[in-house]
């Protein structure tokens, strides 16, 4: 089986029970990505596939052979570390870091997500074309991220700093 | 944010530290960093493992490993109190890649474990034997172990496995177990029942009373990391089996106690065990020593192969214990003025027979507030249950929960301002012990708090403000956690002509522990932040330091004044004839730009290069013990604060959303404005969790956690999570370490009470039984 | 979990050539709710048969109304422009539930089939009848705040947990079936079945039974319609109880009505009897009120979820009102 996992196409012949998680943190050593519930319940297994963040936990890995993963270990690009990277650090996005890739994960699927249009569940009219961002935009998007140490704000000004200019920009557009 | 700000202001900031004195007497000095602008201090210094934390580098327990490594999954039973009669592991045995089934059949033989705050060396949660019979004492005690090759392996013989029970009655349902509650031998080393007066003839007489009854369910940490460990039992030479030495790699916050009890659990050598946790993904409590860590070291022995065990979510439930239920009685008898002639809080709490933590509920009654006459004690009803164990500000986060509500409702019924009331009762002296306090500025914190917090706009009659479907209402409550130094700190200081490494057993689970050391190390050494390295969870560095209790930064602040006047005193043994330093004694010294002075002498100096290079060293290394905690028998040590709460209640639904949480906090000197924020917004996040959603579902009938699962168990999420804003007093405590207390668990305290004071305001309706869900607003 | 076997397919006669040669297969969509209950060992198929590659398109069918492949991610439904502007309630009833990451992989016609998350069925340690009938129900003494007030027998008492569901029920959706037989439709109201004595039996999808696409009938009136969901937590939660509506008003008149109800039934709940009530009378509190009525003198309360009959009344008639409010101002809601 293959999967091209940040960048790199990779091989490996797994059990079929093998989720996308443990294919990550046990065949590929990536242990970036993290195993906070295995129940699909917390989001610390966040990863992108072709740039869609799922849960890995409760994707077989053998369903998602072929496709592009990116996982925490391949936001930073050529050593340089995303925006969102560095302002969690700035912003203290976290405190024991155990949720953390997922969250980084989460954040970057989620501004693509913004930016193709899609809406939430606090959207208030789901009929316009453009959507407005906000606060409530944002932790209501990042709610399926869960942070037992409770860095919800600096996680929020975090991603706000990063990224939401960005997606401030796109409404004007 | 203005507390930010006051971190980085200050006067002109002296260039040296001097050796800290004898803080922890009544005539002792100040430590000198405990004064403002004092470099390095309060600077608002991002994470030094932050990096390592954003990039996926930072490894975990259950992320290392070993070669011939083989995955462990466990068995739990599903009675609360009988015998296993059978167990029929013949599929998982013939299954792929199984390696190893134990059950106490086969299970080496293991002595029963050191029970936490019962035995000097006690990291365990219980002292029940582990797999050594054929006794079950809770639903979901481990009654089976796998290994297999790999984890997907493993987990599918496991569930492969038929255990058959004889099941005996059980005491499950806590209504019943609460008739038959005892009065414990000890609350946290101290009596269970505490008497200033006659409360109960105060209170009969009292003109104004309040006596209502609160409840507060089950709680589980929920560290975002499920414990998980990985471990080998790794021979020293091929012809040397019996000095083996038990590695492991595991998620703790008590290296040193962990190796202590798993020494006698194996009846080896302590020297033969070595525990790292550089990383572990939050605490709260939960991570000490349970079954699991014991029972993957046996297999590992049994198989004679490497071992990771990570336990899933479900198994933390069946594992790891929580905070117990409590059901609790605050009665307060006031005078005219709200003054406080009989305060009596009492109740019960579910515990074991097999463990030492009656939830200590009273705690921060205790301190509070100056009544004539005061009554605390707490009883305990035993039950076939996990053992409870501590979960963040164990007592007070619940405990404040009660007196804070009835502080409330006292104040509605004698139509005084909530604050009004809390101030007239502000104690000269510590109510129950009699000793000072040795800082204490609550009534300060609750002045700014409610300043910026715009508490006059509240309407003393509740449902006034709507907007929409929303009620809205605003309610505070005092925080408070003690000030707390355990003995068996100590730090070595390694230095070299490139900076300093300091090493101790201490943790660091996101409280900012290693960045907070390294600034403070920085300081003390006068050092550059980039000078210092500071190492911690591995038992192999100096002294013992429990995280938890809100110690660590106590703890491990004055093991490191203990080893910089080692240090110093080494240099100054070292700098011969030769140094402007010589023949001076460490108390004519300071630590300054890389080196040592003379205490106001700017033209008297030596690097520490350059001493080092005088005496052809390489490095000086030196390691003391911490003094000891005197400063706790000579004074009333405690944090405190005022948390406030504007919450909105739908009017429709009963749902309950929280629009603004403020803390205004008195903890000492704040070290790292940046960390610390996170610290108390943590804590109060969780406080909200207390408040609205939180509790673990024990069936009655069965003792079985119904709701096992980060799905089914709510913690707060993103969106039920306002801006959380808080402030300090920052004035330094002059008996402690720096002035600084720990801060990591008084951000939960108050918080419940709070919500529930603010509920109250907004629609009327005061809720006495946690967690507020919107039925009991219906 | 135990070992299975693992097939792909392109289309649904694949799907079901592939089902019919293989014991215990089960179909995988998104695995949201399988393999959790796989971990679990509530699920044991020997064969997983997976369906994510069947169509997944959203297109307009000559009736002016839409079908969406059984394949399409719950995100690419809510998302969907025709679907936000003309079906509102439906966006919303998906949005409201989980998380993103989850519906960036779950399918629709994986959400239809998710199972209900009672405590009791989630365990097998405890009773359940859902899993073994006849075993008994630990839920109805234990634990239900989550469980259902109406379509309850004696036997299981447990919700079906799905948002989108309850919109689709507003919106008289026809689900599509392929099987060994052939094709056949059934309204999503005659999809999913009560417990009765047989709570194992959920739906009346026939062995090898494959969904293959949901079709949204024409229905001008949903585009003032709306999902409003209560839980106990702001987001990321199972509903306590949800409602989906929508009114339209000849004058002062309710000329038509579309009502469901989520988190107390044991099925997508539509609300035939308050519809009714509703339907021809005057839009008066005392219609809404008689309306509500109707709907929950079937409903039969536990001490444990006894609170969502007035929790549902409320929800049910604040919803329903500001329908009417909308309609009387007529423009967009």
């Amino acid at each position: 089986m293959q999967w091209t996992i940040n960048g790199q196409v990779r091989e490996a012949e797994v059990d079929f029970r093998t989720s996308l998680l443990d294919l990550l943190r046990e065949q590929f050593q990536l242990s970036g990505t993290k195993k906070g519930c295995n129940q699909g319940a917390c989001g610390a297994c966040t990863v992108l596939v072709d740039g869609e963040r799922i849960n890995a936990c409760l994707a077989l890995a053998v369903q998602y052979q072929g496709r592009e993963i990116t996982t925490v270990e391949g936001l930073a690009e050529r050593g340089t570390l995303h925006p969102v990277q560095t302002a969690f650090i700035e912003h203290d996005g976290f405190q024991c870091g155990y949720c953390t890739p997922g969250q980084l994960c989460s954040a970057v699927g989620m501004a693509g997500e913004f930016e193709r249009g899609l809406p939430s569940a606090v959207t208030q009219d789901l009929a316009a074309a453009d959507l407005e961002w906000s606060r409530d935009e944002l932790r209501e998007r990042m709610s399926g991220n869960l942070c037992r140490c409770g860095a919800y704000n600096g996680i929020a000004d975090a991603i706000t700093a990063a990224l939401g200019r960005e997606l401030g920009e796109e409404l004007t557009r | 944010m203005s507390a930010l700000d006051k971190g980085r202001s200050g006067d002109r900031q002296p260039s040296g530290v001097a050796l800290a004195g004898d803080y922890w007497r009544p005539e002792g000095r100040l430590d000198p960093l405990s004064e403002k602008g004092r470099i390095g201090i309060g600077a608002p210094l991002s994470r030094v493992d932050g990096a390592e934390k954003v990039t996926g580098g930072a490894r975990f327990a259950g992320e290392f490993t070993f070669d011939g490594m083989v995955y462990a999954a466990l068995v739990y039973s599903a009675i609360a109190n009988g015998r296993i009669l059978a167990i029929d592991q013949r599929e998982a045995e013939a299954m792929d890649g199984v390696v190893l089934v134990m059950t106490h059949e086969n299970a080496p033989r293991l002595n029963t474990p050191p029970v936490f705050l019962r035995s000097p060396n006690g990291a365990a949660g219980d002292d029940h034997p582990i797999m050594q019979t054929d006794r079950v004492h809770w639903n979901g005690q481990p009654v089976a172990l796998v290994l297999a090759e790999t984890q997907e392996q493993a987990d599918a013989a496991a569930e492969s496995i038929r255990v058959d029970y004889a099941a005996e009655p059980a005491m499950t349902d806590f209504e019943l177990a609460r008739t038959h509650a005892r009065q414990p031998d000890n609350v946290l080393g101290g009596p269970a029942e505490i008497t200033v007066g006659n409360a109960d003839e105060a209170f009969a007489s009292a003109p104004h009373r309040i006596d209502a009854i609160y409840t507060t369910p089950r709680h589980n940490h929920n560290a975002i990391e499920p414990h998980a460990l990985t471990l080998a039992w790794v021979k020293a030479g091929e012809n040397d089996g019996e000095d083996e030495t038990l590695r492991i790699h595991d998620a703790s916050q008590c290296v040193d106690l962990a190796v202590a009890s798993l020494a006698e659990v194996f009846g080896i050598d302590a020297a033969q065990i070595h525990v790292t946790s550089p990383f572990v993904g939050g605490g709260f409590g939960g991570k000490a020593l349970w079954q699991h860590q014991i029972l993957a070291a046996a297999a590992a022995k049994l198989a004679d192969r490497p071992v990771r065990l990570a336990l899933s979510r479900k198994g933390v439930y069946r594992v790891v214990g929580g905070r117990a239920c409590t059901e609790q009685r605050v009665a307060l008898g006031a005078d005219e003025n709200g003054r406080l002639q009989a305060l009596i809080h009492s109740g019960v709490a579910a515990m074991t027979r097999h463990n030492n933590l009656p939830e200590p509920f009273f705690q921060a009654t205790k301190c509070l507030y100056a009544a004539d006459h005061i009554r605390l004690s707490i009883d305990v009803a035993d039950m076939h249950m996990l053992a409870n164990t501590f979960m963040r500000a164990p007592g007070e986060s619940v405990g404040t929960f009660a007196l804070e509500s009835a502080l409330d409702e006292l104040a509605d019924r004698l139509g005084m301002d909530p604050l009004e009331l809390r101030a007239r009762n502000e104690p000269e002296r510590d109510p129950t012990s009699g000793l000072a306090f040795s800082s204490r500025h609550l009534l300060e914190a609750a002045r700014s708090g409610a300043e910026r917090f715009g508490w006059s706009e509240r309407s003393a009659t509740p449902g006034r403000r709507r907007e929409g479907e929303w009620q809205i209402g605003m309610g505070c409550a005092t925080a408070t956690y003690p000030y707390m130094r355990m003995p068996g700190a100590a730090a070595r200081i390694t230095l070299t002509p490139d900076g300093a490494t300091v090493g101790i057993a201490a943790h660091e689970m996101g409280m900012g522990t290693a960045t907070v050391q390294t600034q403070v190390a920085a300081a003390r050494l006068g050092l550059p932040v980039e000078k210092i390295a500071f190492h911690y969870g591995d038992s192999h560095l100096a002294g013992s330091v429990l995280a938890g209790g809100s110690q660590q930064t106590a703890a491990i602040g004055g093991a490191v004044i203990a080893a910089q006047r080692a240090l110093v005193a080494e240099l100054l043994a070292l700098v011969g004839q030769g140094s402007p330093l010589s023949g001076l004694s460490p108390d004519e010294i300071e630590c300054r730009n890389e080196g040592l002075g003379v205490l106001g002498d700017d033209s008297r100096f030596e690097t520490y290069a350059q001493i080092l290079a005088r005496a052809q060293r390489s490095e000086l290394s030196v390691e003391a013990d911490a003094a000891g905690s005197e400063e706790l028998a000579n004074w009333s040590m405690h944090s405190f604060g005022t948390i406030f709460c504007e919450a909105g209640v739908n009017s429709v639904t009963g749902e309950i959303r929280l629009r603004r949480l403020l803390g205004s906090f008195d903890c000492g000197r704040i070290l790292n404005p940046k960390t610390a924020t996170s610290q108390f917004r943590g804590g109060m996040i969780m406080g909200l969790g207390l408040a609205l959603m939180e509790e673990t579902l024990f069936d009655p009938r069965s003792g079985r956690v119904m709701n096992p699962s980060l799905a089914d168990y709510h913690v707060p999420v993103q969106m039920d999570v306002p801006e959380v804003e808080v402030m300090w007093t920052d004035i330094p405590d002059p008996h402690t370490p720096m002035g600084a207390h720990g801060i990591g668990e008084i951000g939960i305290t108050g918080v419940g009470a709070a919500v529930a004071n603010a509920v109250y305001n907004a629609c009327g309706k005061r809720v006495r039984d946690l967690p507020i869900t919107l039925d009991k607003l219906l | 979990m135990r070992a299975f076997d693992y097939h792909q397919v392109a289309d649904s006669e694949q799907a079901i050539e592939q089902a019919v040669r293989s014991r215990q297969a089960k179909y995988l969509g998104g695995g949201t709710n399988l393999v959790d209950l796989m971990r679990e060992t509530v699920e044991r198929p020997q064969t997983l048969i997976d369906v994510t590659r069947l169509s997944r398109d959203i297109d307009e069918t000559a009736e002016d109304g839409l079908i969406i492949g059984a394949a399409a991610t719950n995100a690419a439904l809510a998302g969907d422009a025709r679907i936000r502007s003309r079906y509102p309630l439906l966006s919303r009833a998906i949005l409201s539930g989980a998380s993103a990451q989850i519906r960036n992989m779950a399918t629709v016609g994986g959400n239809l089939l998710q199972r209900t998350r009672c405590a009791y069925f989630y365990d097998v340690a405890t009773r359940c009848n859902k899993r073994e009938p006849g075993a008994g129900c630990d839920a109805l003494e234990g634990f239900h705040r989550y469980h259902a007030i109406l379509g309850t027998s004696s036997s299981c008492i447990a919700t079906h947990p799905s948002d989108m569901a309850v919109a689709l029920a507003a919106l008289d959706a026809r689900i599509h079936l392929r099987g060994p037989e052939g094709e056949r439709q059934l309204a999503i109201t005659e999809f999913h079945r009560e417990p009765g004595e047989r709570p194992d039996l959920e739906t009346e999808l026939q062995p090898e039974e494959l969904i293959v696409a949901v079709e949204l009938p024409p229905l001008p009136m949903a585009v003032r319609s709306e999902y409003r969901k209560v839980r106990d937590r702001a987001s990321y939660a199972f509903a306590l109880v949800s409602v989906a509506s929508m009114v339209e008003l000849d004058g002062e008149t309710i000329q038509n009505v579309r009502l469901s109800l989520g988190g107390v039934g044991t099925k997508p709940w539509r609300a035939w009897r308050a519809e009714a009530a509703l339907r021809g009378q005057p839009a008066t509190e005392a219609t809404l009120a008689a309306a509500v009525d109707a709907e929950l003198a079937a409903a039969r309360p536990l001490p444990g979820n006894a609170f969502k009959l007035e929790l549902v009344r409320r929800l049910m008639i604040a919803e329903l009102s500001q329908r009417l409010s909308d309609a009387r101002n007529g423009g967009d809601a």
